[in-house]
């Protein structure tokens, strides 16, 4: 495997498995969320990297032969930017809500807050 | 090089068990992502990365914080579970991921298909010098409308999760029970 040419992967896959972890075994809805970003941010950088060409510009029309890098990933991430943060709100929101029926927003004391139920 | 150093801020939001630390380490997180976006060519990018991420985000979440608390109590199952299940993964990634394009190849099939065509002719089709704007409201104008509904929606879910001012206590319903 060619190491410095795809340390790029390498660095966007450790900090995806980094928020799935957080998602995973921690208990705090926060917390969650928090990693629920870092998962998301690993995405777009997944997106924009692949996007960079070597030896380009930002892709803003200039005078001369210059050589762009690709707009494409970067508009969908634009996109994906802002569509991330209305979601964490909501998840936000959620929590918020959560916390006001059962006063914690640790997983386990809700599970067994519902278990007594 | 920044990639590491966000390597670093992440295993630190892992490590913290205070909440408020998180939070703030997550807007730095989203900061020098802005920073490696910039560095990766994408200033569009980075500009909302940096509003929209480290600003709007961090404000919500320490929002959050206030009415939530900003404590959480050590993880009571043991890690190892969690951990296996991301490390395979992390490799079968990792694994389908060998015959990708190196970092910056200008002969990668990304830049060879579509974008080319962008690159040349948006300048004058649409009259924008900025391609990634011409191509986010002119090509793909309906796909920003739809950003906009799913934003709107969003706004709509908050209010109806959150109440708009004050919000009607429990009272005679049946439905609060705890």
């Amino acid at each position: 495997m060619d190491w410095i040419g795809q340390y790029n992967y390498v660095v966007v896959f450790f900090l995806m498995m980094t928020g799935f972890y957080v998602v995973v075994a921690r208990g705090n809805l926060i917390k969650k969320i928090v990693g629920l970003n870092i998962f998301q941010n690993s995405v777009f950088l997944l997106y924009i990297s692949m996007g960079k060409v070597a030896g380009g510009t930002a892709p803003i029309v200039v005078a001369g032969e210059v050589v762009y890098s690709n707009p494409l990933p970067h508009v969908l991430i634009l996109t994906a930017i802002v569509v991330g943060v209305a979601t964490t709100a909501l998840g936000l929101a959620l929590a918020v809500r959560i916390k006001e029926a059962y006063g914690t927003v640790e997983e386990d004391e809700i599970h067994a807050q519902d278990d007594d139920w | 090089m920044l990639l590491t150093f966000l390597v670093v801020t992440a295993l630190a939001v892992v490590r913290l068990r205070s909440l408020f630390a998180v939070v703030m380490l997550s807007g730095i997180y989203s900061l020098v992502t802005a920073g490696v976006f910039i560095a990766l060519d994408a200033v569009d990018v980075a500009f909302t990365e940096a509003a929209v991420g480290a600003g709007i985000a961090t404000m919500l979440m320490l929002g959050t914080l206030r009415l939530t608390g900003h404590r959480q109590v050590a993880p009571r199952h043991s890690p190892i579970l969690p951990l296996l299940v991301v490390t395979i993964t992390g490799g079968v990634l990792l694994w389908g991921t060998r015959d990708m394009p190196r970092f910056g190849d200008p002969q990668a099939p990304v830049h060879l298909h579509v974008a080319p065509r962008y690159i040349e002719d948006s300048p004058i089709e649409v009259g924008v010098p900025n391609m990634v704007t011409s191509v986010l409201a002119s090509y793909r104008g309906f796909d920003t409308l739809g950003e906009t509904a799913v934003v709107f929606t969003a706004g709509v879910g908050v209010l109806a999760l959150l109440g708009i001012g004050g919000r009607r206590r429990r009272d005679t319903d049946g439905d609060d029970q705890d």
